[in-house]
């Protein structure tokens, strides 16, 4: 993780020293699995189309180097993709640019984009591009007989030992610990609210601490799964899918408890490339780009319209269909993350979190 | 003198050999017997050996082959520690941390003596060095002269029977130096301790030592009193070591007893002391000390003279050094003593040397 | 002669003062030396002392809400902590439209978040309906939210609308103020700094005496060895100073983590079963382990240069004076070495106590230093002010250790090499 840090870093440097030539911008994502799919979808078929270039940085979270590029008027940035909280607080905060919806290109069919996007995927300064989400994953060779199926199966040393990976992080981690000690989904944040609502999630974190290992960037965890450092690990749904289905790796994803969220493009204020860089936005929120992600990494596109242009895998059979976190048969026991939540408790609880890391 | 016979030997190195490389000796079959009380000093140039041997006698290095005895004891295989010798070392290792009374007190501290005995054998040893008023200070707050009484102080309070000395005047300038080869000898005396001493300065040697042992290439060359070293070396490279000497190659002719006739460039013949066991027609190098050569210029008669050229006169007050060509030799030196009436010299003139024939040592060609 | 200064200066043959003739002789050679100092000089204020001057401004700055709440902080200049009035609520609501348009409403609630957590939206929502609220704005504003009668909040934004303030240094050590401004500890379940400032120090300590174990021998070895062997020692021991910071400690990770080589070997050799693994990495031990040989080169190399300097014959004189080479060493060679270890030990702590990607990499969660919760909170959390006064607790740390050092050893005793 931190020597992709590194990297981005020095590409920003060269980037610096490029920037000069027209028609070229930088686009921050996550790395890994995922950033190849935004450049097979997103990023390649625009710089044909346009004949730009795109410049591709990773980031253990994209959102990151927004604030300080901003504060210090040094923005090398001009597209970031980032989670829903963050959007939302980048933005309040003044350090975005703000996107009019209505700029953007309709559905095939008419249908306005404002109308065509899934509730909640636009906001004052963001256009998200995927629904992806926080699920839990194991390793069938050391579960063969049989494997763990719910959320509280993650929580149970004694029918599943072995280490469990985990964000090293309060969000998520909170919500999967209540749903695992039998708290409904829709209840979860309202729990969460009360003292002792955090108390009873931080109680359940404490039965197995001694067993995780935190991870930070999320191409990590598919890592100690093969590694076998762990047994199962909470990960990026796509991540797991494109080592279990791209690369063969015994991986299972256990959809009941996962926790859903956008991700979202954003532009920090004063990029230097704004006009090219909301070209590129609206461009690749597009309903064809939107549904040729799904080709590469199996997230869910954020465009209604998309979703009948989903095909399958570009191993050429795999339906990417099933393996959505919006499938109907995954959605069972599923968690909408509450991003207004989170930008409010974010501080304390991390806080809290951090401290009982801590505490030994 | 003290006695050196073999059943009073203090310190003996009995065919003691040294290699640190396992290809060459630094130290070649040493036989060496040093009596109780004596002064001896292991003189020679670098590399001869003589510090080696100092080192193996502490402790510090182990004999390759052959066996030292101390007293009688053989103490090849006893720690430094526990072999009771003082030592006084070329930069006098005065630990830098401690005050000169601490730096005194370490060794009684070590054998466990009580405060008080300490103190007081602190005390004296100061007094003996007339150091008195220094005892609470850092080494490096004393002159070097002060320094080195310190060091010797240091070697004696324990009150070692032998003590070893590592050039340990060679950091002093030549004043300090000669006034401090006095108290060294004196305390020597007054405490009749055993003293091993290294230098690499012979007249440091012969001032003070009842006995030099001069080394070279690994071997003792001669082991006599300092009288006899200078007077009757026993061969050229003692006789070139110690003191100025002269030096004329030949070969020898005749022998008669003691004495000797040697053929020396330009065909003639001269008288001299048979020293090596060569016989006739071998060849040797005369050895003659500048201020045994004697001169005369005109009609005084000069035993067995022959010629010489002045080529150079050098002023000295005391004396006057004259260089001079004397069969073949161009570096032939002569004192001549400042006394009144002494003969004129002057440079370019042929004047007539020669010599005591006890004077004039016969010794073992010099190759070099 | 003190009498013939105070009498009349001396003069130079010419009649002018001696002083000045001599400053004059000396400026040509005074401006020469500044002007080659001064590039360094420059460098060193620009790339050193204003940054840190930043940090320390930054870390009582209390600007996010103080500079974009123009009316609430008039109110409570002239009302102090009185309860508020129809005024305040008019200002409350005035300043909200305001912070709406400029987009400053998130710095603000950022900033009320961090003393009462849950505010932040509490400050975005109600400020985008502020725009159409209408007298009486007391009840608008409950009406928006009834949180906005809270003391505890008013308390908050009023600490808040001072220019500095002292919360983030409070933060840093655990502590808070209650609603009527006095200093109390926060939550049990929420205090971190303090355990980790403490165990930062611990490890650097145990870090620092690990290297000194560990350096002293080479260091004696390097300075004892022949020329040849000891150069060749020297650049085993400098070969890590040339490798990436980075490459060595990824390296440790595959040598120690549970399935890596040492547990793979013991594992094979049967010294402890399969899942007897033990664990080395993501913890205190792997923290400690990549650190200590991490810094070694730092501990070595002090006393190096001072074992260097230290001729043998001082332990052969306290040997032939009788002592035995334990007494030797402690007595003589131990005390002659202060000075490099005092320098080895005082630079790997104060590398270790501002330590961060090995730890970050290889401490895991018990093995975490506090210069990894200011990262946390530059890249993280963004409160930055909470990560400046953190640095700047440990920045006056390091200042008082250097003082006591300095009290107990004396700085002109360390040697660095």
């Amino acid at each position: 993780m931190f020597l992709k840090k590194l990297l981005a870093t020095s590409a920003l440097v060269a980037l610096g020293a490029a920037g000069a030539q027209a028609g070229e911008i930088t686009v921050m994502s996550w790395g890994g699995a995922y950033t190849k799919s935004q450049v097979e979808a997103y990023q390649k078929p625009w710089m044909e189309a346009t004949g730009n270039k795109v410049v591709s940085v990773d980031a253990d979270n994209p959102a990151t180097p927004i604030k300080p590029q901003v504060e210090a008027g040094n923005v090398t940035i001009d597209i970031a993709d980032v989670e829903y909280s963050d959007a939302v607080r980048l933005c309040d905060e003044g350090l975005l640019e703000e996107i009019d919806a209505s700029a953007l290109p309709p559905a095939p069919d008419g249908t306005p984009a404002e109308e065509d996007f899934i509730d909640g995927a636009l906001t004052d300064c963001a256009v998200a591009n995927i629904v992806w989400s926080t699920i839990y994953a194991y390793d069938t060779t050391k579960f063969p007989d049989s494997p763990p199926t719910t959320m509280a199966d993650f929580f149970d040393l004694e029918k599943f030992p072995g280490k469990r990976g985990m964000r090293k992080a309060a969000k998520a981690n909170l919500e999967m610990a209540l749903m695992a000690d039998g708290v409904p989904a829709e209840e979860v944040y309202d729990l969460l609210e009360t003292d002792e609502g955090v108390d009873r999630a931080f109680a359940k974190l404490d039965t197995i601490k001694d067993s995780v290992v935190w991870w930070e960037a999320g191409a990590q965890p598919p890592q100690l799964l093969a590694d076998g450092e762990v047994v199962m690990t909470t990960a990026y749904n796509g991540r797991i899918f494109n080592a279990a289905v791209g690369e063969d790796k015994p991986f299972q994803i256990v959809w009941d408890g996962q926790i859903m969220d956008f991700d979202l493009f954003v532009i920090p204020k004063g990029a230097p490339n704004k006009e090219l860089a909301m070209d590129f936005l609206k461009f690749s929120t597009g309903t064809k780009p939107l549904a040729d992600q799904a080709s590469w990494i199996s997230y869910g596109p954020a465009r209604k319209s998309s979703g009948a242009l989903v095909g399958t895998f570009m191993d050429g059979k795999t339906e990417m269909a099933p393996h959505m976190p919006t499938a109907e048969a995954n959605m069972g026991n599923a968690l909408v993350n509450d991003f207004e939540f989170w930008a409010d408790r974010d501080t304390e609880l991390s806080e809290r979190f951090n401290a009982w890391l801590a505490s030994s | 003198m003290a006695n050196t016979s073999a059943q009073d030997a203090f310190v003996e190195f009995d065919h003691v050999q040294k290699s640190y490389d396992g290809e060459t000796l630094v130290v070649k079959d040493l036989q060496l017997r040093i009596g109780k009380g004596e002064f001896l000093t292991m003189l020679g140039p670098s590399g001869s050996g003589k510090t080696t041997c100092l080192m193996m006698l502490a402790g510090f290095e182990t004999a390759t082959n052959g066996e030292i005895y101390l007293n009688r004891k053989p103490i090849n295989n006893v720690a430094p520690h526990k072999r009771g010798i003082g030592m006084v070392f070329q930069n006098y290792a005065l630990f830098p941390h401690m005050t000169v009374a601490e730096n005194l007190a370490f060794p009684l501290q070590v054998r466990g003596l009580s405060k008080a005995d300490q103190q007081a054998k602190v005390q004296r040893a100061l007094d003996m060095v007339e150091l008195s008023a220094m005892g609470g200070r850092r080494p490096a707050q004393l002159s070097g002269g002060q320094q080195q009484r310190v060091a010797v102080a240091r070697a004696l309070v324990f009150e070692p029977d032998l003590v070893l000395m590592d050039e340990p005047l060679g950091a002093l300038d030549k004043q300090l130096r000669e006034q401090m080869q006095y108290e060294i000898k004196h305390i020597h005396e007054s405490l009749g301790v055993t003293v091993v001493y290294v230098t690499h300065d012979q007249s440091e040697a012969l001032t003070m030592s009842d006995r030099i042992a001069v080394f070279n290439d690994g071997r003792i060359q001669q082991l006599s009193t300092p009288e006899a070293l200078y007077e009757r070396p026993e061969n050229s490279f003692v006789a070139q070591f110690i003191g100025e000497n002269n030096r004329i190659d030949g070969k020898i002719r005749e022998i008669h007893g003691n004495a000797c006739a040697v053929e020396i460039p330009g065909g003639l013949t001269v008288q001299a002391t048979h020293v090596q066991g060569a016989g006739a027609g071998a060849p040797t190098t005369l050895s003659i000390r500048p201020e045994r050569v004697l001169m005369s210029a005109g009609d005084q008669p000069v035993p067995g003279a022959i010629d010489g050229r002045i080529e150079e006169l050098i002023y000295h007050g005391d004396h006057i050094r004259v260089r001079m060509s004397v069969a073949g030799n161009p570096n032939f030196v002569v004192k001549v003593t400042n006394r009144q009436g002494h003969q004129p010299l002057a440079e370019g003139s042929t004047v007539k040397v020669g010599w005591d024939p006890a004077d004039c040592r016969a010794l073992d060609p010099m190759s070099a | 002669m003190p009498e013939a200064r105070t009498a009349a200066p001396l003069r130079t043959a010419d009649g002018v003062p001696l002083k000045t003739a001599l400053a004059r002789a000396q400026r040509r050679a005074k401006w020469r030396a500044a002007g080659l100092v001064l590039p360094l000089l420059l460098f060193i204020l620009a790339s050193f002392v204003i940054p840190i001057g930043q940090m320390l401004f930054r870390s009582v700055s209390n600007d996010e809400f103080s500079s974009h709440m123009p009316h609430m902080v008039a109110w409570f200049a002239e009302n102090g902590d009185a309860e508020p009035d129809d005024a305040a609520w008019e200002a409350l609501v005035l300043d909200l439209r305001q912070a709406r348009e400029d987009r400053t409403i998130g710095l603000i609630g950022t900033r009320v978040n961090y003393e009462l957590s849950g505010t932040r939206s509490l400050f975005t929502s109600t400020a985008r309906k502020a725009e159409d609220m209408e007298p009486p704005y007391r009840e608008a504003l409950l009406d928006a939210d009834e949180d906005w009668a809270d003391p505890e909040l008013w308390g908050v934004m009023r600490r808040a609308s001072s220019p500095y303030t002292d919360a983030f240094y409070l933060a840093a050590v655990d502590r808070t103020r209650d609603a009527t401004g006095s200093v109390e500890m926060v939550d049990e379940n929420r205090q971190v700094y303090v355990a980790i400032f403490w165990r930062t120090l611990v490890l650097s300590v145990t870090i620092a005496l690990l290297c000194l174990l560990l350096g002293y021998p080479i260091a004696h070895l390097l300075a004892t060895l022949p020329m040849r062997y000891s150069n060749l020692l020297m650049i085993l021991v400098l070969l890590p100073f040339w490798t990436s910071l980075l490459v060595r400690t990824t390296s440790w990770m595959v040598l120690l983590q549970s399935q890596g080589v040492v547990n793979d070997v013991l594992v094979w050799i049967g010294i402890i079963g399969e899942d007897g693994r033990i664990q080395m990495m993501y913890n205190q031990a792997g923290t400690v382990i990549a650190m200590t040989h991490i810094l070694l080169p730092f501990m070595i190399l002090p006393l190096y240069s001072v074992m260097r300097t230290i001729p043998p014959s001082y332990a052969r004189a306290a040997r032939s004076l009788g002592a035995t080479s334990w007494t030797t060493f402690r007595r003589i060679y131990l005390p002659q070495t202060v000075p490099g270890m005092g320098a080895g030990i005082l630079l790997v702590f104060i590398l270790a106590v501002g330590y961060y990607i090995t730890p970050a990499l290889v401490g895991g969660t018990t093995g975490t230093l506090i210069s990894n919760l200011i990262a946390f909170h530059m890249q993280e959390s963004h409160n930055w002010s909470l990560a400046a006064a953190l640095a700047g607790i440990l920045l006056a740390a390091v200042l008082l250790l250097y003082w006591l050092y300095d009290r107990l050893v004396g700085i002109d005793n360390m040697k660095l090499g």
